[in-house]
Formats: C-alpha cells, structure tokens, sequence
C-alpha cells in the first residue's frame, strides 16, 4: 500500500470502460467511468487523459466528451499501435488506468471565444478534442455565436460520431456542419475534396474564431489557406502532437523552445506556435 | 567550528552509516565514484570530481513506481511505498550540491514528484569544499562557491583534519549524533585553504569562461545558428554526456511483466538519442543535429527561460572529461558566441 497518503503525478486512478461504439474501421469510442460511477475527474474540453495498456505503458487521449456531462468520459482512438491496439480489443466491463487531466483546455470561458462566431476544422481523429468543445458549446449555447463545423474524411465511413454531425448538431440553434470526403463515392451527395479548398468554397468570412485540429499536414494547409482568406493567425487555435510519457512537463520528451505541449499545450494560438523555434 | 582527524574517520563513516545509509566517495572498479559505505571502502576524499553525479540518490536510473494486478475485468494499481529510508550524501562538491537545487526546480514543481521528494526529504547532505579544482572545473561560471558549497553540514579537507561545519536543522541534528567524536577546531587553517584555492580557481583555463545571461532573449538567433551542424556532425548519440550530468533529467516510463503482473518503472532517458521523440507518423527531432541543439538550447536558453534565469549547467566539467569525441558545454557557448570575455 501506499505510504502517508501521497500519491504520486505518475500513478493512475481506475476507471470501468462502460460502453464501446465502433465508428469507423479503425476509430473506437470508448467511454470511461470511475468503478463506483461518475466521472473519473473534471476537466475543460481541450484537456487530455493518460490511459494505460497495462504491460505496455501509456498514450496521451484527448477527452472527447463535454465537461457538462456528469457521469462520464469518453474518448475516441485511431487503432495505429500497440497501446492503441490493446484498447481496441478490451470489453465493456474492463477495468482501465486512467490519469488527468492534462494541459490547457481551448478558452471557452474567457472572452477569446465567448460571444464570437466560431468555424470548427477538423480532419479524421482532429475531431475528437473539438468534440468535446463543440458539445460544451451547444450545452451553454447562448454564450456563443454562429457555429459553423467543417469535417473532413477519407470516405464516408471515417467519420467519427456521423450520427451526432448529421442529425443531432444540424438541428441546434445557429449551427451548420459541413462534410467533405477525398474521393467521390457512391450515395454520397456532399461535398468531394479536401479541407483547404472546401474552406475557400465556403467562402467564410475573416470575422470568426477558428478552432482546427487534425493530422500536421492539414493543419499547415489550412492555415495557408485561412490566412489567404484574410485570417490573422490571433484568430486560430490548434493543437499540437507529440509523443509524451509524464503529461506533467518532467521527462523532457514534449518541448517546443520553452514551452512542454503536455502542460503548456496542446492548445495554442497559432501565433504562439509561430514563436517557438521551428520544431514541431 | 569542528573537526575530526583521519585517525578517527574509519568511526566517523561508521557512526555515520548507522543514521542512515552513507554514499561517498571511494574507489570502484579503478575510478572514483559514489557508493554506499561498508567496512572495508576504500573512501577517497582527495578526487575533486566523481565519474558520474550522485543524482541517483534521489533520481534512480531505475526506480519501480507501482504494479498492476489484473483478475479478469478487474485492475488494480498499487503504487509502491514512497522512500523512507534515511541516507546520508558524503563528500558532495559544490557543483553537485547546486546541481539538486536545478532537479528540485523540476521534480519539487507542481505536480510535485512524490518519490523524489521523499528521497530529497530523506537525505543529509554534507558536503566537501575543494581545494585541488580540476583543469575542467568551471563552477564559477555559476557563482557557485566551491570552497563553501553549503548542503546541511559543510566540510573542509586540512591536512588529516576533516573540518565541520553544520548549516541546517538537518545537519545541525546529524552533528549531535556523532558529537562525541568531533573535537573543537580552527578555522584559520580552512580560511588559509579557502584563500588558497581561489587563487588556484582564478588561474584554471575556464577561469574566464562566462556565460552571456542574455542568451535565452537571444533564442531565435542561437537556435538558427550554424554551429549546429559543425559540431553535432562528431556526435555519437552515445548519452554518455547526459548519463554523467549532474542535471540532465529526461526519462522514460516503461512498463516490465513478470509473474502475472506488470511492473511499472521508471529510468533515465536522454533527449540525446534516436527514438527519444519517436510518433507514429513523424519525429519532431529526427537528426543528431536537431537532438544535439535540443540538449545545449535546453541547459542554455529554455530552463532558463523557465526558471529566472539559472543555466542548467552547474560547471562540473564532467561532459568535458568524458564525451569520447571531446564535445561539451563549453565548446558550444563559445561556438555560439555567448561565451563572454573569451
Ligand atoms: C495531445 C495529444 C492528444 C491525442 N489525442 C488522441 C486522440 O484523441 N485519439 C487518438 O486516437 N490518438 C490521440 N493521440 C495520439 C496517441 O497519444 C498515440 O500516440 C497514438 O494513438 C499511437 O498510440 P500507440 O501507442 O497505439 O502507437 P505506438 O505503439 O506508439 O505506435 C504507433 C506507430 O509509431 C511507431 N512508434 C511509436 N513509438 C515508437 C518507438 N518508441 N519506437 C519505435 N517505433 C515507434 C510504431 O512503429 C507504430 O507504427 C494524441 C496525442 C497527443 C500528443
Ligand atoms: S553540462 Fe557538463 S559541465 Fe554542465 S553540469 Fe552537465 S556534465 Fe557538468
Ligand atoms: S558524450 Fe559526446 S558523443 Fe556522446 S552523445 Fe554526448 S556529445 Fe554526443
Ligand atoms: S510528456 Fe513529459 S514533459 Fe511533456
């Protein structure tokens, strides 16, 4: 047992995965409960959780669901490892290690996001952090403007939660999802293309706050692309990736110049991405 | 002030031990490095630097966190107990002294490290002053003073007299134990060595070697700088360098199965090999260039940055005596040009 009561940052709590939704060919959401019921910790949407593959370690998870949900956690992984392997293989039922939360969550109460008008872009697993933001969001709707979602996928069947996009998010107050796939695909009727040209056809005006995460890659052309729409960079948020082991800025694994994406991220303005040194 | 003679230190180390499990100096496999006393050490009290830090003593190159048990859906987490076992650091230099102070900025930061700090709370420090710096030793980069490097109890090598000075609590209550064997002392013969070794130190080869404290404002400037590639093109990726560093303190948390359950531990690392940053997809640090930078940009500019200003560099010159293609800390500052007065 452990000693005069003093738990370490490294030692994880337990949760009970409650229910498992199979979303794409690869993508699981699993949702996370303390044993006894309940959430397993509060947290802000943005933040993340270390959950663990006894015998194989830990991976870092952003937290899908909202904070204003009571009950539980959830958490959408991309099958690509051992770690995530593992996860994807465990039942409903099955005990978890879970620690967290961890970083800074994106700035839903501060002025930087309240009352503004929002464009959500994500792109394949990029979805999961803005999730939980955008269900934060329509749960205290009236604190916030327009919001627009912008998703993009390999084909119709790597969306993740398409249920939600397509019948649940369209209905609320003031809210438009927009859908694009890579390639023209049959019973498809919505958008073909990627996510950097799809924002220019939208043709969005540069008066909104951008919330953008996805793969590296998607993220520097989108960027590209919303500053050639007039967008300055104090406008975007995004988050950024890298491989951890503490969460809590010990190990030195996660910097950029000064900064540990685990505590210090893995939000960021894009403009404070722009001051570190080139390394990420 | 106190002291005790050397015909008496065979008891000392003794007495010592019996408060609390004694590292020291002594001679290990034909070089000196701290180990753990018993009868029979051969304690050497004269080598100015030991091969590697002491930082194990409260930052383990390997140290088990907790076990996982499972029994079909069920898992439970036992961490394992904090440290309780009381130690005593004998013979710390000043670099090494001031090199905790650097770990305590990271491990005692909120989230604090729990095993850390209690291997820290466990753990008398006495410390050594020099009198014989090495041709490596650039302490005084730092303002640190070797010849009073502090600690709970500061001890001063005259002759055969191990003079002893206690400055906390902590070194205050390990003096009363071993009280019946100090004898009153003179401080004139520790004045005249501490004159005499700041004469010494002001003649060393990196007497003058000074740090610009305005580096870390400078960070876009180094970072792109030239040097980079010149000096990392000899690098070995071998980690000697962080291994031996008193402040170097990357690591890695990994997980062992054995008998139906799952160790998890945790060990060194260094931001100075190939995997260290290793994703799926990408690797944010992929050449030797890029992680060099990495471990110089961090002791130089970032920890700076972060803590008002303290280098994480405290001059033990250990990088100096032991990087096999003769790379270290102060090549890259003055490389870089932020090595004033040189
Ligand atoms: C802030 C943040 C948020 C994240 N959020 C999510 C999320 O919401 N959903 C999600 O699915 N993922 C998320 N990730 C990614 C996640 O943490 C894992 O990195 C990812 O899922 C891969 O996990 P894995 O352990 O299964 O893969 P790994 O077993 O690590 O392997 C992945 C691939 O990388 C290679 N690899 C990785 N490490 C090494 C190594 N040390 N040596 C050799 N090869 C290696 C392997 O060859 C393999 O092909 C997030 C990451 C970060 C930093
Ligand atoms: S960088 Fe070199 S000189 Fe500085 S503390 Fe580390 S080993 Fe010693
Ligand atoms: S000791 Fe020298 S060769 Fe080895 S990793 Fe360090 S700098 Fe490179
Ligand atoms: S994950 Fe350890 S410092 Fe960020």
């Amino acid at each position: 047992m452990c000693n005069c009561g003093s738990k370490d940052v490294l030692t994880p709590q337990i949760g009970v995965v409650t229910e498992i939704r199979t979303e794409t060919s690869d993508v699981k959401t699993f949702r996370i409960e303390k044993p006894e019921g309940g959430k397993v910790f509060d947290f802000m949407p943005g933040q993340c959780a270390m959950l663990s593959a006894p015998g194989m370690g830990e991976a870092i998870f952003s937290i899908t669901s909202s904070p204003t949900t009571k009950d539980y956690m959830e958490f959408s992984i991309k099958r690509c490892g051992e770690i995530t392997e593992y996860l994807h293989a465990i039942e409903v039922g099955q005990q978890i290690a879970i620690r967290g939360p961890y970083g800074k969550s994106f700035p839903v109460t501060t002025e930087a996001l309240k009352h503004k008008d929002l464009i959500f872009i994500a792109g394949g697993i990029g979805l999961a952090p803005l999730h939980s933001v955008i269900d934060y969001m329509l749960a205290n709707r009236d604190d916030y403007g327009s919001i627009d979602v912008v998703y993009g996928a390999r084909s119709k069947e790597d969306f993740v939660d398409y249920k939600e996009l397509s019948e649940v998010w369209p209905k609320e107050k003031n809210t438009k999802v927009h859908l694009t796939i890579d390639k023209a695909q049959e019973g498809w009727t919505g958008n073909v293309g990627f996510v950097p040209q799809f924002l220019k056809d939208l043709k969005f005006t540069p008066d909104k706050t951008v919330l953008l995460c996805g793969p590296p890659i998607m993220i520097k052309l989108c960027l590209a692309a919303l500053i050639e729409m007039g967008f300055a960079k104090t406008q975007v948020y995004t988050t950024l990736e890298f491989r951890m082991k503490c969460g809590v800025g010990k190990c030195g694994r996660c910097n950029v110049g000064n900064k540990y994406v685990c505590k210090d991220g893995p939000v960021f303005r894009c403009d404070e991405i722009d001051e570190l040194p080139d390394e990420y | 002030m106190l002291k005790i003679n050397k015909a008496k230190w065979a008891e000392l180390f003794a007495a010592l031990s019996a408060q609390g499990t004694l590292y020291l100096p002594a001679e290990v496999d034909g070089k000196v490095d701290f180990t753990v006393w018993q009868d029979g050490t051969e304690v050497n009290l004269q080598a100015t630097q030991t091969a590697k830090s002491i930082k194990n003593v409260f930052f383990p190159q390997i140290e088990n966190l907790l076990d996982f048990k499972t029994d079909g859906l069920k898992l439970s987490v036992e961490q394992r107990m904090l440290p309780e076992e009381d130690t005593i650091a004998f013979g710390v230099r000043g670099c090494d002294v001031c090199s905790f102070e650097v770990l305590d900025k990271v491990f005692l930061k909120e989230p604090v490290d729990a095993f850390y700090k209690a291997r820290r709370e466990h753990c008398t420090i006495v410390s050594l002053a020099c009198s014989a710096p090495d041709e490596t030793c650039f302490c005084d980069t730092f303002a640190i003073d070797a010849t009073n490097p502090g600690g709970d109890v500061t001890t001063w090598l005259v002759g055969d007299d191990l003079f002893w000075q206690a400055n906390t609590d902590k070194g205050k209550e390990l003096t009363e134990k071993i009280q019946a064997l100090l004898a009153e002392g003179d401080e004139a013969g520790v004045n005249a060595q501490q004159k005499a070794t700041k004469e010494i130190m002001a003649k060393l080869p990196l007497a003058d070697f000074k740090i610009d404290p305005k580096i870390p404002a400078e960070q876009e400037k180094v970072f792109n700088s030239a040097i980079w590639k010149q000096l990392s093109d000899s690098c070995l990726s071998c980690c000697a360098c962080t291994y031996v560093c008193p402040t170097c303190h990357c690591y890695d948390v990994r997980d062992f199965e054995i008998d139906n359950k799952v160790e998890r531990f945790r060990c060194w690392d260094s931001c100075m090999c190939k995997d260290f940053t290793k994703m799926a997809a990408v690797n944010p640090r992929v050449s030797r260039l890029e992680r060099f930078r990495q471990r110089y940009m961090h002791k130089l500019v970032y920890f700076p940055e972060n803590n008002e200003g303290t280098f994480a560099c405290v001059g033990c010159g250990r990088c100096l005596q032991k990087c096999p293609v003769s790379l270290n800390i102060v090549k890259v500052a003055k490389a870089l040009g932020v090595a004033k007065d040189v």
